[in-house]
């Protein structure tokens, strides 16, 4: 008989890996993208492609080339970030653009801080800000088929009313980034990850319901339409794949609740009063640097350790 | 139903034994090896001598520390040598060699030398526990007469039977509620008589419906209940176990289960306790489920303390497929073993041999904060920050965030989908934590 392995207990492992879970989150994504495809054309098509290999290319070079490490481009997280980022651009965006938006995402806010698991904010949207800054007006032209007009969220800053039919609203028939729009497939997406437990129900739930309420409590949009909140702009995509990465997100369910109540309040004060029509982005943005202090601060407590104590409660002396 | 708060649910493997009736393994010869400890606390001494004859159930190396058990051959016939042998954790210990006679021929029992036939008084109970070696027949070997002798000033309101059998694939602790019911029954009694203020209560995983109907068939006694648990590991986890009993938190180490009022016994433990106290039974035999993908016919064995883990193998028919892993004990706790020719000890209540597609052996790759471990933790700690600790050795944060709380109950690594090693991280930490305290103590006395 050949040799018996000897490990550390346990012998036996869940069905979860790093690979397997970027996996549900692209099929999650998958048919938001199809949709924005056809509403918006063909063109976005292109973007998403370019956006997938830019960033995988960027993690294979600068793995294999720069910093001669294993390449970890298997765990498909960077073509997750690829695909999120393309979902978050207008159709019209120049391709060289989006290549430079990749490598951003990629090199400097991933790798730059130590690979998977490190960076301190969400690399797609990181990615995204910078655009919005270097190019803001390729940023915020608005296509649908080749035709440009105003987001519906523009127009609620505006104070005007939505005046979508329900149907567009809920597949996504209007301007937007070309993931964003389809708010049916992903909230069903969404719901495949809770699930699948790959994502915890309590980061989008309590985020989108914040943004919503607050949002039109501060009469955003003219009125209470808590329902035009949740259907357009990038609400639904953001709560559901953005807020909810990992890496960048508290891990005990308080941190979450906290986490998540952050983005919502945020969200909802940008879109009211802020510069930008949509404040999504920088909403999770800044609460992706508030998640260390979130962190240190929810910190469960231990088992037996005493309820009112906090060095205590951690198990400490 | 009672639970506890965490935990991972891994596929339990348990229908492979789980209707198999306890065969009994009685070579008639071989050697039977028996490792000076086998227990938690201080190694025996042998008190037979190369040349000797010994019988079945005869004493065979004791000691007089008070956190120790003392060893009885499980066969009759001559010791051949007392020298270092590997065991079953992979260690070289100094053991005793008996080779078997095949006679089974047995020694007086305890009561007839201890109480001269009779059955002792309830006060007598703990020094025939110590003196029949019984321990805590789950895997940890905990002594159970320390178990049973809590601080003065503790009252206990619990003793706990652990019957979770939490561990995926074991099913010994089943088996033996279904064929001897009233013997556990009558182990938790006597148990009840050392602590009259406490009740009794078995505590089973309700995968287990057939050993919750037949012991609660079998309880006449209104001082004990039998509590169907929630099926989630480690619901077998003594904390865990009153946690869901009791609605208790145990405190923080190094604070003992008497401290909320319980003690907890195995199953095993309790059908030793009535061996013992009714018939002046040391243990010198177990119930081992061996069982696996890899192994022909899975069975549960009753076989003699020492004898060869490859005897119980190819009592099941050898290897159906080529195991890459042998694990004493269940796939979430068990020791992985260098060699299988290595001998059945009292807390050996598994073994289970793994082919490669049931073993996990994966590489490691980076954490990515997903937060299943602090999901999956009953200890409720951040294991993923405790990892970073150990690995940077910045022991002092691992302490700071109670590592040293950590049970290795394996919850984290489980569902860590970066395969991360974390309960090797924990071992090592702890390990270190209570190296340096050691050193500190010497060097506080020292300075006295």
């Amino acid at each position: 008989m050949s040799q018996l392995t000897v490990s550390t207990s346990p012998h036996v492992h869940s069905e979860f890996t790093t690979r397997n879970i970027m996996c549900m989150v692209i099929l999650a994504l998958l048919p938001s993208g199809i949709m924005g495809t056809y509403f918006l054309g063909l063109r976005s098509l292109a973007v998403i492609a370019t956006c997938i290999i830019a960033c995988v290319a960027s993690e294979y070079v600068w793995q294999k080339f720069v910093i001669k490490t294993k390449v970890t481009i298997n765990d498909l997280s960077a073509a997750l970030t690829g695909l999120l980022l393309a979902y978050n651009l207008p159709p019209s965006i120049p391709l060289w653009m989006a290549i430079c938006g990749s490598i951003f995402a990629v090199i400097v806010v991933k790798q730059f801080y130590g690979g998977i698991g490190c960076n301190i904010v969400n690399p797609a949207l990181a990615a995204r800000a910078m655009m919005l800054i270097s190019w803001p007006t390729a940023m915020t032209t608005w296509t649908v088929n080749g035709v440009s007009g105003a987001t519906p969220l523009a127009a609620m800053k505006a104070g005007n009313p939505v005046t979508l039919s329900c149907l567009n609203l809920w597949s996504g028939n209007m301007g937007g980034c070309i993931g964003e729009t389809s708010s049916l497939l992903l909230i069903i997406g969404g719901i495949y990850l809770i699930w699948e437990n790959v994502i915890s129900w309590r980061i989008p739930v309590i985020y989108i319901v914040t943004a919503a309420i607050l949002g039109s409590l501060f009469n955003h949009g003219g009125g209470f339409y808590p329902v035009h909140e949740i259907l357009t702009g990038g609400l639904l995509i953001g709560a559901f794949f953005m807020a909810t990465d990992y890496t960048t997100s508290p891990m005990s369910a308080k941190g979450q609740i906290i986490y998540a109540f952050g983005c919502g309040l945020l969200t909802a004060l940008i879109r009211t009063w802020g510069g930008y029509p949509e404040g999504v982005s920088f909403s999770i943005l800044i609460m992706n640097i508030a998640v260390p202090l979130i962190d240190r601060y929810t910190e469960p407590r231990v088992f037996g350790a005493p309820k009112s104590n906090f060095a205590k409660r951690m198990g400490g002396k | 139903m009672p639970t506890f708060l965490g935990g991972v649910h891994p596929p339990e493997g348990k229908s492979l034994t789980e209707n198999m009736a306890i065969e009994k393994l009685m070579p008639d010869s071989g050697l039977f090896i028996y490792p000076l400890s086998q227990h938690i606390g201080a190694p025996c001494s042998p008190v037979v001598n190369k040349g000797d004859q010994v019988l079945v159930g005869q004493k065979i190396a004791d000691t007089e520390a008070f956190v120790s058990a003392p060893i009885f051959s499980g066969v009759s016939g001559t010791v051949k040598e007392i020298a270092p042998k590997m065991t079953i954790a992979g260690s070289v210990e100094q053991c005793i060699v008996i080779e078997n006679d095949g006679k089974y021929e047995k020694a007086p029992s305890l009561l007839d030398e201890l109480y001269s036939g009779k059955s002792p008084e309830p006060s007598e109970y703990v020094k025939l526990i110590r003196a029949a070696g019984i321990v805590g027949m789950g895997g940890a070997c905990f002594p159970t007469h320390v178990k049973l002798l809590p601080p003065k000033d503790k009252v206990i309101k619990w003793v706990i039977i652990n019957a979770a059998e939490c561990e995926p694939y074991l099913t010994c602790d089943n088996r033996l509620m279904l064929e001897s019911p009233d013997e556990v029954l009558r182990g938790l009694e006597y148990a009840l008589k050392i602590f009259p203020e406490a009740v009794g209560v078995v505590g089973i995983e309700d995968n287990k419906p057939e050993a919750i109907k037949t012991m609660t068939e079998h309880n006449k006694n209104s001082k004990i209940s039998i509590m169907p648990l929630k099926v989630k590991y480690p619901q077998g986890a003594e904390k865990m176990l009153i946690k869901s009993v009791t609605g208790q938190e145990v405190p923080l180490v190094p604070a003992l289960p008497a401290d909320v009022g319980c003690i907890v016994l195995n199953t095993r433990t309790a059908w030793h306790i009535c061996k013992a106290i009714e018939e002046g039974l040391p243990v010198t035999e177990r119930v081992v489920t061996v069982t696996g993908d890899a192994i022909a016919s899975p069975k549960n064995l009753q076989v003699p303390l020492g004898i060869s883990v490859k005897e119980l193998i190819n009592a099941c028919g050898g290897f159906r497929y080529e195991p890459v892993k042998i694990i004493a004990g269940g796939p979430m706790m068990g020791l992985a073993m260098r060699s299988y020719d290595v001998p059945v000890v009292k807390g050996t209540s598994g073994i289970l041999a793994l082919t490669k597609n049931l073993a996990y052996i994966s590489e490691e790759s980076a954490c990515i904060r997903c937060g299943k471990c602090v999901e999956a933790c009953p200890m409720h700690l951040e294991p993923t920050l405790l990892d970073h600790a150990v690995r940077r050795r910045d022991y002092e944060t691992f302490e700071a965030h109670g590592g040293m709380n950590c049970i290795e109950c394996g919850s984290c690594a489980y569902s860590c989908p970066a395969s991360r090693h974390l309960v090797q991280s924990y071992k090592n930490g702890k390990a270190f934590v209570t190296a340096e305290r050691k050193k500190a103590a010497a060097k506080a006395k020292e300075g006295k």
